[in-house]
């Protein structure tokens, strides 16, 4: 079970929360047309084996949505911040 | 190779089953190699050893960074089946099938692969219809598999809940005679000792730290045990491949996600087939041993972790417990987690990468261990010949940017919801 740390909610179970997948990648802009582009937004991932950058929506809780960096292999969670504040 | 028999069991047997020689080789590496493989699960063995048979390259060693099938080989919920709809897949896990079928033979090593069928309910009348599609799509294949009602399926599979006021009411499934279970570590040993056979070096504790570059071309790798030069290297370690292609500078289409496994307690026969839930995602059949094997979703998100979480655990056996509701009675006495490649569609790769001298197999999905025999014979098929063997060559790396994805399920580049 992760437990999230909702800057606005508190310590709360991973179970009041939806995954919102990997953060690093930013949407290009609509004007963009490059193919290559799109598709490293579309499917490339880095995947790493280490700290991993992610959304979470607090779907049963104040619906923020946030942005977390967790460990991928011993799942610590060791930053927690509003998505609306990291700039996306 | 001594091989094994009914009579060289009764010799050995004479001697109290004492002399029997190691099963394969504990080589220190050598300098140098023409092909090594990192990895050594189901499907690295199985490249070496097809590499070994059916191209006569043996100057090869497998890579392992812990023990033979430590990692999703030993797993897996065992299942094999070949109801693949989509073009690439088809073919592929027909393929796959079909080498199953004579897999014990083949290896002179018990597999243990019992084709006991295995049955893929449906519960509304749409699921119905694309569950005829399939089977069609199937049989138009050559590929045996076959729609059957509820009345037959309620004969041949008693226990279940057929009843309409059931929560998710049974109207059929697809079954596939031709499918069934395997002994997964069988597989790993079959292989290795096979591949042995042939002087191929299997190579414990040796993790691939790094890649071995000349003019952008990989000509070997850095281990925990040296470095080991290759002429090439391919790469089978599913779960792991994104960190391994990032020593190489590739990014993949791949995320990785934990799946879990759990086992019941030992019972008296209750089943003796495979059955996949279709209302949810839930699987289950029964060991040799007794225990229900079964599976569901994978947690959701990333994770490198082999072990999942309790939340998962519990939707599971929501999902379980609706399908056959003695299974609320039932202990769970063992439970685990693998990492699973999970791309962009589902489907797995099996290619010659953009670098020289470098080959990928690996975004098994949770769908790999089925696919062992085919992915080694196509594997090793690709490293010696440099081309796509003719039951792969749709799963390629570059087909995500071509717009040529393989998606089964029809979910769109979510990793997680495949």
């Amino acid at each position: 079970m992760l437990r999230i740390d909702c800057p606005f909610c508190g310590l709360r179970d991973e179970t009041e929360f939806t995954y919102g997948g990997d953060a690093s990648r930013t949407r290009p802009p609509l004007d963009e047309t490059r193919a290559e582009v799109w598709n490293d937004y579309v499917y490339q991932r880095p995947n790493p084996k280490g700290l991993h950058s992610e959304y979470w929506f607090h779907q049963h809780g104040c619906r923020s949505w946030l942005k977390i960096t967790r460990d991928m292999v011993s799942h610590e969670i060791t930053a927690v911040a509003y998505a609306k504040d990291t700039g996306e | 190779m001594a091989r094994f028999s009914a009579f060289e069991l009764f010799k050995k047997g004479l001697t109290g089953h004492k002399n029997w020689p190691a099963q394969w080789r504990d080589p220190e590496p050598k300098p140098a190699y023409d092909v090594v493989i990192i990895g050594g699960g189901g499907h690295g063995l199985a490249t070496a050893y097809y590499l070994a048979k059916n191209h006569g390259i043996t100057n090869v060693a497998v890579l392992e960074k812990g023990w033979l099938g430590g990692g999703n080989t030993g797993r897996n919920t065992t299942i094999v089946r070949s109801n693949y709809m989509i073009e690439g897949n088809t073919e592929f896990y027909e393929h796959s099938l079909k080498l199953w079928e004579g897999l014990s033979q083949e290896l002179n090593y018990n597999v243990m692969f019992s084709q006991r069928g295995q049955y893929n309910t449906f519960h509304t009348p749409a699921q119905r219809d694309t569950a005829r599609r399939r089977v069609n799509t199937l049989n138009l294949n050559g590929i045996e598999a076959e729609l059957i009602d509820a009345k037959r399926m309620a004969a041949e599979v008693p226990g279940l809940d057929y009843s309409e006021s059931a929560r998710f009411p049974i109207l059929g499934a697809i079954h596939q005679k031709r499918a069934g279970t395997a002994r997964h570590d069988a597989v790993a040993w079959g292989y290795a000792r096979g591949a042995d056979g042939y002087g191929v070096d299997i190579i414990q504790n040796c993790e691939v730290t790094g890649f071995i570059r000349e003019k952008g071309a990989i000509t070997g790798v850095r281990t925990t045990r040296g470095e080991i030069g290759a002429g090439k290297v391919g790469m089978a370690v599913a779960g792991n491949s994104s960190h391994v292609a990032a020593m190489a500078g590739l990014t993949l289409p791949i995320e990785t996600h934990v799946l879990q496994a759990f086992v019941s307690e030992p019972l008296k026969p209750i089943f003796d087939t495979v059955i996949s839930f279709g209302a949810a995602h839930f699987y289950i059949s029964q060991s040799d041993k007794g225990g229900l094997v079964m599976g569901g979703d994978i947690d959701g998100y990333n994770s490198y972790a082999q072990k999942g979480g309790l939340p998962t655990m519990e939707h599971v056996f929501a999902a379980g417990v609706s399908f056959l509701p003695y299974l609320s009675r039932l202990k769970i006495l063992r439970q685990w987690g693998g990492v699973m490649d999970m791309t962009m569609d589902g489907s797995p790769i099996i290619c010659k990468s953009p670098i020289d001298g470098f080959y990928i197999n690996g975004g098994w999905c949770y769908g790999g261990f089925k696919a062992t025999p085919a992915s080694g014979w196509c594997f090793a098929h690709t490293i010696a010949t440099d081309t796509p063997h003719e039951a792969s060559a749709k799963f390629t790396l570059d087909r995500f940017s071509r717009g040529l994805v393989i998606d089964e399920r029809g979910a769109g580049p979510t990793p997680n919801a495949h």
